[in-house]
């Protein structure tokens, strides 16, 4: 075969390469799905589906994971549930078919309301601190620019349970363990070290003729800021405050460590989930999907950019 | 040192041309005063944060003290917790595991990571939503996904067993994953590499995209086979970007908690206890807070000296 004289570049994969090389993609693809799409399917399961062998694949779907998740309940004599008065919803009945009833709402909406709460608040100042930083880093000479850069990126890389050590000890003397400000500020110092890597490169790229024309027409440095570079790194802010979001949404080892309560998320509460004798699995499962759907969603719209996120910013396609 | 100089004189010819109101409105604020005022909080959080903490933590690694006991007598150790963390046969055991567990997870992450990157690359139609779809574990919340996969290796009415048992014909009740001393190494192994083996294929995906196509050109204009091709140009070309994936993977799993904690719980016996269950364990059940801070110490100091060599590597992907 002569390379030149090819109309189409000789670099061209083969038919028979690219559809061997997408069938062991597609299979990859799928199995890796399906630890994922077992959580979905269980979550629809009723207890005794969950733990059927052979698994099951064909089922009734029921609710009753779902209801689950949302309440407590206790169990009673058949006797006392007949003595109550008709069953006025869905899940009152679904509950007492069990011989159950609903004794209160279950703690997995406060926990998740604690994950958006912290989740956005440490996204937003992570990213508001971590925008005017890159943004100096980027456009000024400051001194021993390298080395804070390199400052900043280290202290994401600490172990968590090492660094939870002695924030543990200094929480304890402020007040701040479990509480909502104490994990805010702890995942705003985690994600500013990835805010200032990402937003820098985003600024770099945006060329210092734009502030300079804006400033020659007479805006302020500050002006010139706020009006001509923030709307142009208005995508990668974007991008990074869902990969900081992300982050939080996701943490565990601070979460489990420095907060029981009050201000605990979703990550360290959902293994709590249990029922009577053992793990309640498709309240787990139900409790997991929730938690994992925005995440999907997220890596979908960002996946372009995906690349960027995860090595700080310095491979770009 | 031109480009300031350039932009002084730009500045100044501005101020010349602006209204004397503009003008020392430009003057007001400097850049030098406008670069501190925007970089100081960053630093001020990362201080008050990371190295305040980290300071208590090397003042701590000396003394006996216990965070449970507050109020007892606290004794300076010299640096009696360094030096019975490393003679400790227990603390070695764990590094083991710990390395095991890195070396495990990075060969098959980075085999099979580039082996998908090298699939994709082929650019089959819709490889861009199935690269999508591969991409979503890694995006996942560690611990979350750690406790899910122990209801998929439930011996009988796990999937994970289930499937095994369904291909090998070994029965589903037959071996318990996460129960089993031989076994638990690598259930986390597996975990770990279903969640991280689309992030070693981005990284190295992005590298055999960044090879231009003329290279290529070039080598069938030279007859060079497919197979030369792939060892003398795609393989030494994506290498930096494999090493960059190699690297973040080591840090990571090195300090890998969330995941193996909700799995395995170090168990059983002490086959999973990789160096931060250990750490949690000495700080937050034992509460030897001291013995504790000279241990992640140590791990500190480890990970910094990798660190370093991974922005370095960044660096050196960063000029292609």
């Amino acid at each position: 075969m002569s390379g030149i004289t090819t109309a189409h570049s000789v670099v061209e994969p083969t038919r028979l390469a690219k559809r061997i090389a997408g069938t062991l993609v597609v299979l990859y693809a799928v199995v890796s799905m399906l630890p994922l799409l077992w959580i979905l399917l269980t979550g629809f399961k009723t207890p005794p589906d969950s733990i059927a062998y052979p698994p099951k694949l064909v089922f009734a779907p029921s609710l009753e994971g779902y209801v689950n998740l949302f309440t407590t309940r206790s169990r009673q004599p058949p006797e006392y549930i007949a003595s109550l008065p008709p069953a006025e919803t869905w899940y009152d009945r679904l509950v007492r078919s069990r011989n159950m009833v609903i004794a209160g709402p279950s703690k997995y909406v406060p926990r998740y309301v604690n994950s958006l709460v912290i989740g956005f608040g440490s996204t937003f100042l992570a990213v508001f601190l971590g925008t005017i930083a890159a943004y100096a880093f980027s456009r000024f000479r400051v001194p021993l620019k390298d080395d804070l850069l390199f400052f900043i990126l280290s202290t994401r890389m600490m172990p968590p349970i090492a660094v939870a050590i002695p924030i543990y000890l200094m929480y304890r003397e402020l007040g701040l363990t479990d509480t909502k400000l104490g994990m805010i500020l702890l995942y705003t110092a985690v994600n500013l070290s990835l805010a200032v890597w990402l937003l820098k490169g985003f600024i770099d790229e945006i060329p210092r003729e734009y502030e300079e024309a804006a400033m020659i027409d007479g805006y302020t440095r500050l002006q010139a800021f706020r009006k001509v570079v923030l709307p142009q790194a208005a995508t990668g802010i974007a991008a990074t405050a869902i990969f900081c979001l992300i982050f939080s949404w996701n943490e565990y080892a601070f979460a489990v460590l420095l907060t029981s309560g009050e201000a605990q998320t979703t990550p360290p509460f959902i293994p709590f989930i249990i029922g009577e004798g053992g793990q309640d699995w498709p309240a787990v499962a139900a409790g997991t999907t929730l938690f994992l759907v925005p995440i999907v969603v997220f890596t979908i719209l960002l996946r372009k950019l995906l690349l960027r996120g995860i090595t700080f910013g310095a491979v770009r396609r | 040192m031109s480009d300031m100089a350039a932009k002084t004189s730009l500045m100044r010819r501005a101020a010349e041309a602006t209204p004397v109101r503009v003008a020392r409105r430009i003057r007001g604020l400097s850049d030098q005063v406008i670069a501190w005022l925007f970089i100081a909080p960053t630093i001020a959080l990362l201080l008050a944060i990371n190295i305040f903490p980290l300071i208590w933590t090397v003042q701590l690694s000396f003394t006996n003290y216990r965070a449970n006991r507050p109020n007892a007598p606290v004794k300076g150790l010299g640096i009696a917790n360094y030096a019975n963390i490393l003679t400790d046969p227990d603390i070695w055991a764990g590094m083991q595991v710990t390395a095991r567990f890195v070396l495990a997870t990075i060969v098959i992450e980075t085999v099979l990571g580039f082996t998908l990157a090298y699939l994709i690359d082929r650019k089959f139609r819709g490889h861009g939503i199935w690269t999508t779809i591969i991409l979503i574990p890694m995006m996942l919340s560690p611990a979350v996904v750690g406790n899910f996969w122990t209801f998929l290796y439930q011996p009988q009415i796990g999937l994970f067993n289930y499937l095994v048992a369904f291909f090998s014909g070994v029965p589903p009740s037959g071996f318990s994953m996460i129960g089993e001393v031989s076994l638990a190494p690598w259930s986390i192994v597996i975990v770990d590499a279903w969640m991280w083996t689309p992030y070693v294929m981005l990284i190295c995906l992005a590298g055999l995209r960044s090879i231009p196509n003329d290279i290529y050109e070039a080598a069938e204009v030279d007859r060079a086979s497919k197979w030369r091709q792939f060892w003398s140009i795609t393989l030494p070309m994506a290498l930096p970007f494999i090493m960059l994936a190699v690297l973040f993977r080591g840090i990571e799993n090195f300090k890998m908690f969330d995941m193996v904690n909700l799995l395995t719980n170090g168990g059983p016996g002490s086959t999973t206890e990789l160096a931060s269950i250990t750490l949690k364990r000495e700080a937050f059940e034992k509460w030897r807070t001291g013995y504790s801070s000279a241990f992640a110490i140590i791990l500190f100091c480890t990970i910094f000296g990798l660190a370093n060599i991974y922005v370095r590597a960044l660096n050196r992907v960063k000029q292609r």
